[in-house]
């Protein structure tokens, strides 16, 4: 071999080991920044603890009930449930600007299908929660397939769905008494039960479910890793040999279906079935997702944390309420929220050293 | 001998730029074959064209002796044709083990892997240290961590273990040392001469003439979209190769 390569040979010989990182600075708050790159959802947990326990201070046994906290898990439980929606599409570092319209149209054929028509209303929840999958399939395909940028294809399609539910259902609002007496199978998700002074809803119970399932599967099976991957790094994830456009479709399709379910507990919610209802479900959800530490720039986060956001800004709300504020503090506080939960995200997103 | 890998005849034009041009090329069973070349002469091409990541105008590949044709990179990892691309393809969020794996989990047995198919994670964490281990990257501490908080050389070590750990017959490493460190190149090269000590061919695309010079059996010179000539490394020295692939010298008479 030409000698002129053996400037190399004298480091080959000084070390056999891999150039390695000096051990970790075990500076208490370098460990809690490792726990939370770890554990994204340990944050909005932190907060929610803190939030629970102030106002529990603050407010008493007024606040601090079985009944008023389990009044927060029920006002929550739409944006709850379209929130979990929400992150998955997140995750993967997109946006659904159409979750409230898809939620609101799948709520409206619900019940059209059943009073207009007179279809049984099992199969017209059937019908309502395969509409919001083909929506949401058609958000994915316009994603993967035509790769137009998310919040573009849901701005589109926030607009077309919600103009698309006032032409079909007329503006008419289908009452709560007529739902009660012909389909009351519509308003199942609001059936309440108590235990010892807790008041839950099927609605509650769902979300709580999903929540469950979705942090499960995101995290214990191959399409919930290619969800993480293709937020992370699409290219490198479709080398890695990820089937990137149906993992998109896939998220987007499943998001729409999980927006129908959060009409049919909607129906549960308010009772009636109505085209104007909903309408602030997008930004509520995306708020909710970002104070639960899930990252915009997808890849990061965990559904946990969205559950954790989702509940913040209702213990915010219901507390700020109790408490005789105006309710403009609540959105005055969510706003720092928010801001102060991406500051955070950006922290973390620093490598623990 | 026959060659393992071969390719005859291989054309691929991208509009008026030919970037193949009828071109030629043998990979040895167990051989390290670097293939240099300058820029834009070909080698990505000719590299893509063999590994799926391009489809061949006109010409055939051969594997172990029977024509393929890959229409994606998967097809040709499928086949036993692994790449490890100069970006890694690894997501820095994800853990060592989950890269390793993705694209290829592995389900629990039973129920649990069927109808909740549940990732079975002591499996895939083993195997993954196991191999780490066998290529003597267990300076990792920990296989969960997530890729981003790995130096440059782990990374690449990761991605190498990840290439050799599934049975695969032929493995591709483009610009392997290109963004390390003198200490991180040379464990990288240790690498690649362990992963050939298992009888594994290697293609080795690099500018980095020492390095070439140093593990490579056989040198394929790249030339304006074809094979200009293969040499050894011990009958010629860099300033050869270099003047082969720039055009300073006419090229040996026979390879």
């Amino acid at each position: 071999m030409p000698s002129s390569d053996n400037y190399e040979s004298v480091v080959g010989k000084a070390s056999a080991e891999i150039a390695s990182f000096a051990g970790r600075d075990k500076r208490l708050i370098d460990r809690f920044h490792h726990a939370l790159h770890t554990t994204p959802a340990l944050v909005p947990l932190i907060v929610l603890v803190t939030a629970i326990i102030i106002f529990g201070l603050a407010l008493g046994t007024r606040f601090f009930s079985p009944f008023a906290l389990t009044l927060i898990l029920q006002q929550v439980q739409i944006v709850g449930i379209v929130a979990a929606a929400q992150s998955l599409v997140i995750l993967t570092k997109g946006i659904d600007l159409s979750v409230g319209a898809i939620a609101v149209i799948s709520s409206v054929v619900m019940g059209q299908f059943a009073f207009r028509y007179g279809l049984p209303p099992g199969f017209a929840v059937v019908c309502g929660l395969a509409l919001g999958t083909a929506i949401g399939a058609l958000n994915g395909w316009l994603v993967a397939q035509m790769k137009l940028p998310p919040f573009i294809v849901t701005l589109g399609m926030w607009q077309i769905v919600l103009a698309a539910n006032f032409l079909y259902s007329q503006n008419e609002t289908i009452r709560s008494q007529e739902i009660a007496e012909q389909a009351p199978l519509l308003q199942i998700m609001g059936a309440k039960f108590e235990v010892g002074g807790a008041v839950f809803t099927l609605g509650v119970v769902f979300m709580v479910l999903l929540v469950m399932v979705l942090a499960f599967v995101l995290k214990h099976t191959a399409w919930g890793r290619h969800v993480y991957a293709v937020g992370d790094d699409p290219e490198a994830a479709e080398l890695a040999g990820v089937d990137v456009k149906r993992t998109l479709i896939s998220v987007y399709a499943l998001a729409g279906l999980i927006c129908a379910f959060a009409g049919w507990a909607l129906i549960g919610r308010i009772g009636s079935v109505s085209p104007t209802s909903g309408q602030l479900l997008n930004i509520e959800s995306i708020t909710a997702v970002v104070i639960g530490g899930i990252s915009l720039f997808g890849g990061r986060g965990s559904i946990l944390g969205t559950f954790f956001g989702a509940l913040i800004v209702g213990v915010f709300t219901l507390g700020l309420r109790l408490a005789g504020a105006d309710a403009q503090w609540t959105f005055l506080l969510i706003g720092v929220l928010i801001i102060a939960a991406v500051a955070v995200d950006q922290w973390i997103r620093k490598v623990a050293a | 001998m026959e060659p393992i890998l071969k390719g005859r005849g291989l054309v691929k034009r991208y509009g008026r730029v030919t970037a193949l041009d009828s071109c030629d090329f043998d990979l040895m069973p167990g051989e390290i074959l670097a293939v240099i070349g300058d820029n834009g002469a070909g080698k990505s091409s000719l590299i893509k064209a063999v590994s799926g990541a391009v489809i061949p105008d006109e010409g055939t590949v051969t594997l172990e002796g029977k024509e393929v044709r890959f229409a994606s990179p998967i097809e040709a990892r499928e086949a036993g044709i692994e790449t490890v691309y100069q970006t890694l393809a690894m997501s820095p969020a994800l853990s060592i083990a989950d890269n390793m794996f993705m694209g290829r989990e592995i389900r629990k047995p039973g129920w649990r892997g069927k109808w909740l198919r549940q990732l079975d994670r002591a499996a895939m964490e083993k195997m993954a240290r196991d191999k780490l281990t066998e290529l003597g990257l267990m300076t990792i501490q920990n296989i969960n961590q997530a890729v981003e908080t790995l130096s440059g050389g782990q990374r690449q070590g990761v991605a190498v273990a990840r290439a050799a750990a599934f049975g695969s017959k032929v493995i591709i490493l483009d610009e392997p040392t290109a963004a390390l460190g003198v200490k991180e190149s040379r464990k990288v090269l240790e690498l690649i001469q362990d992963v050939k000590s298992r009888g594994i061919p290697i293609i080795l695309i690099s500018h980095n003439m020492p390095h070439v010079f140093e593990v490579a059996d056989r040198i394929h010179v790249h030339r304006l979209g074809k094979r200009l000539c293969v040499i050894d490394p011990k009958d010629y020295t860099m300033s050869d190769a270099v003047a082969f692939m720039t055009g300073a010298k006419d090229a040996p008479e026979a390879a």
